[in-house]
């Protein structure tokens, strides 16, 4: 008896020892990673590098000025456009969970959240890049707000539908009108989720390169222009990446390590930003 | 009017614009695909040659290249998925490790895939090659192999942050039940937490493979692109292929005929269809269990 005890207990012991294993495992590669693409990218870095453009192979120097500015404009385009879309969306669901239209446009928020990037690419390609005849900013930045809006949407919905009732109700008791009441009270009380929602999708949408690659194409040059090619940082990182030069290798790193920075700070801010609002309810 | 009223509008406005969108895509896709659906038919799948230049259009290749790198991929990351959800569920929800390990999960999704193909491309090839070399296969380097590493870091997150979440919804008093029969902690969980959360699990893991079946850039780094099958199990496993995204990615700008175009079309509903399925069965299978 005592033996089968022993038994049991070290098989518990051992099956214990190998989930722990497995757990920390899986950090390694993430921790290889970064580690590489610091270590790579930060001799890269300085201030020539971030504010002059490519310069073609065998030339000294050069930066990526045009596709830090390409992602910027890119990416803040989108977010003008589907910041507000899906923040209304969002409070709709959460508002009228019941309706017909909302169990459709929740289905829908499910169907955009699974598609593929690389297919929202195709459906912008051929809705504004055929008919307009040339690829250009605009196009990325609406393949990229439509990748943006679910994330936008489910987050904006999850935080206000914790909100208790009562807030609502003694809002309304009082006389308040239905849109005073969602946009002075309800949307104030869920604000840090709303807000970390929407920086979860800007970090999602900075690093997309497949929806960018036949709306926005690229391009070598610095840009202003929302009807002309536009690069951008994954982009720039793609093209280099594949090229044989390692002068443009190098580039690549340095490009990976600015889009990094920029992914980590987002998210660690959100996990602070949501840490800090959790402590307050 | 009220501004009440315009505001109440304007909410169910946007409810209707959301469902447009995705109409609208499935339209678009469904559309530009026909031309390539009248000329191909339903050989599309399962013919084995694409030759652009000739106008001969088979997803066959693409498609068991899919499908090989998305479930050898699935295939290693489920072990690190479960371990992670056993483990941050049952043996260690809180304290500041737990935490560590759970934002680590996270900021594995949260790195762009551009970023793991292009590490992919200059650490992880020279090491596969290597190893290929000495177990005496062709040294290729890129290949299914190579993207089917990378792509199982890549899904792991989204089965285990699902299976973290579903575990600590076991109920401890089916676990304390056990607990009191004398089972040890490995029984508990083996006979208790596991089969409670089997269904949701595998909703974790059918989010996984949605992933993988549609994630491009990564793999279109690392997968060699080739149009052609490979004929023997070895060179189909290490040697280069090629996937449904990453023929669309690859390709999709040369398409200079509308034949083409069309055919890079058909491989996104494709895609779109198989995503969209798998991914809103899985989320139904989540919505029953936390309901339930």
């Amino acid at each position: 008896m005592d033996a089968r005890i022993g038994i049991r207990n070290t098989k518990s012991m051992l099956f214990k020892g190998l989930i722990v294993f497995l757990a920390f495992l899986i950090t390694l590669p993430l921790i290889v990673v970064l580690l590489y693409i610091i270590k790579q990218g930060v001799t890269q870095v300085n201030w020539h590098f971030l504010t002059h453009v490519p310069t073609p192979v065998g030339e000294p120097g050069g930066g990526i000025a045009n596709a830090l500015v390409g992602s910027l404009l890119m990416v803040g385009m989108a977010s003008v456009v589907s910041i507000p879309v899906g923040i209304l969306t969002g409070i709709y669901l959460s508002e009228n969970p019941h309706t017909k239209l909302a169990y459709w446009s929740g289905l829908c928020v499910d169907v955009l959240q699974g598609v593929p990037s690389i297919v929202i690419g195709i459906v912008v390609y051929l809705w504004i890049v055929k008919p307009l005849g040339s690829f250009s900013a605009i196009a990325g930045s609406c393949a990229l707000a439509i990748m943006m809006l679910p994330i936008v949407i489910r987050s904006t919905e999850q935080t206000l539908r914790l909100l208790p009732p009562s807030l609502k109700e003694a809002a309304l008791s009082l006389g308040v009108p239905y849109h005073r009441v969602i946009i002075k009270v309800i949307v104030p009380c869920g604000f840090a989720g709303i807000l970390s929602g929407i920086m979860l999708s800007v970090a999602r949408i900075i690093g997309e390169t497949a929806p960018l690659l036949f709306t926005a194409l690229g391009n070598s040059y610095l840009s202003y222009a929302v009807t002309k090619p536009m690069e951008s940082l994954p982009h720039v990182i793609y093209t280099y990446a594949t090229s044989p030069y390692d002068d443009w290798h190098n580039l690549a790193w340095g490009a990976s390590f600015i889009l990094l920075m920029f992914v980590l700070i987002l998210n660690i801010t959100t996990k602070l930003i949501t840490r800090k609002w959790n402590i307050q309810l | 009017m009220k501004w009440e009223t315009i505001f109440r509008r304007l909410l169910i406005f946007m409810g209707v614009v959301l469902v447009l969108i995705v109409v609208g895509i499935l339209i678009t896709l469904i559309k530009e695909s026909i031309p390539s659906v009248k000329s191909s038919g339903f050989g599309f799948l399962w013919s084995k040659v694409w030759d652009p230049v000739q106008n001969i259009y088979g997803a066959y290749p693409f498609l068991i290249g899919t499908l090989l790198t998305s479930f050898i991929a699935l295939l290693l990351s489920i072990p690190f998925s479960y371990a992670v959800s056993i483990y941050l569920g049952e043996y260690n929800p809180k304290g500041w490790l737990s935490n560590l390990l759970k934002n680590s999960i996270e900021l594995i999704a949260a790195v762009p895939s551009i970023i793991y193909g292009f590490w992919g491309l200059f650490v992880l090839v020279p090491i596969i090659r290597q190893i290929e070399t000495k177990i005496g296969v062709a040294p290729y380097g890129i290949g299914v192999l190579t993207a089917s590493l990378v792509l199982a870091v890549m899904i792991i997150p989204y089965a285990a942050s699902l299976g973290i979440t579903l575990i600590r919804m076991v109920p401890s008093a089916l676990k304390e039940g056990a607990y009191a029969l004398g089972a040890t902690r490995f029984e508990v969980i083996r006979s208790v937490v596991m089969p409670y959360t089997r269904t949701g699990l595998f909703a974790g893991v059918l989010l996984s493979l949605g992933r993988a079946l549609g994630e491009t850039m990564a793999v279109t780094m690392l997968i060699g692109n080739t149009p052609t099958l490979a004929h023997n199990f070895k060179d189909l496993i290490f040697g280069p292929s090629n996937t449904m995204a990453s023929v669309i990615a690859n390709e999709f700008t040369e398409a200079d005929h509308e034949q083409y175009l069309s055919a890079l079309v058909e491989l996104g509903l494709v895609l779109f269809f198989v995503t969209v399925i798998i991914n809103l069965i899985g989320k139904r299978i989540i919505t029953r269990f936390t309901n339930n």
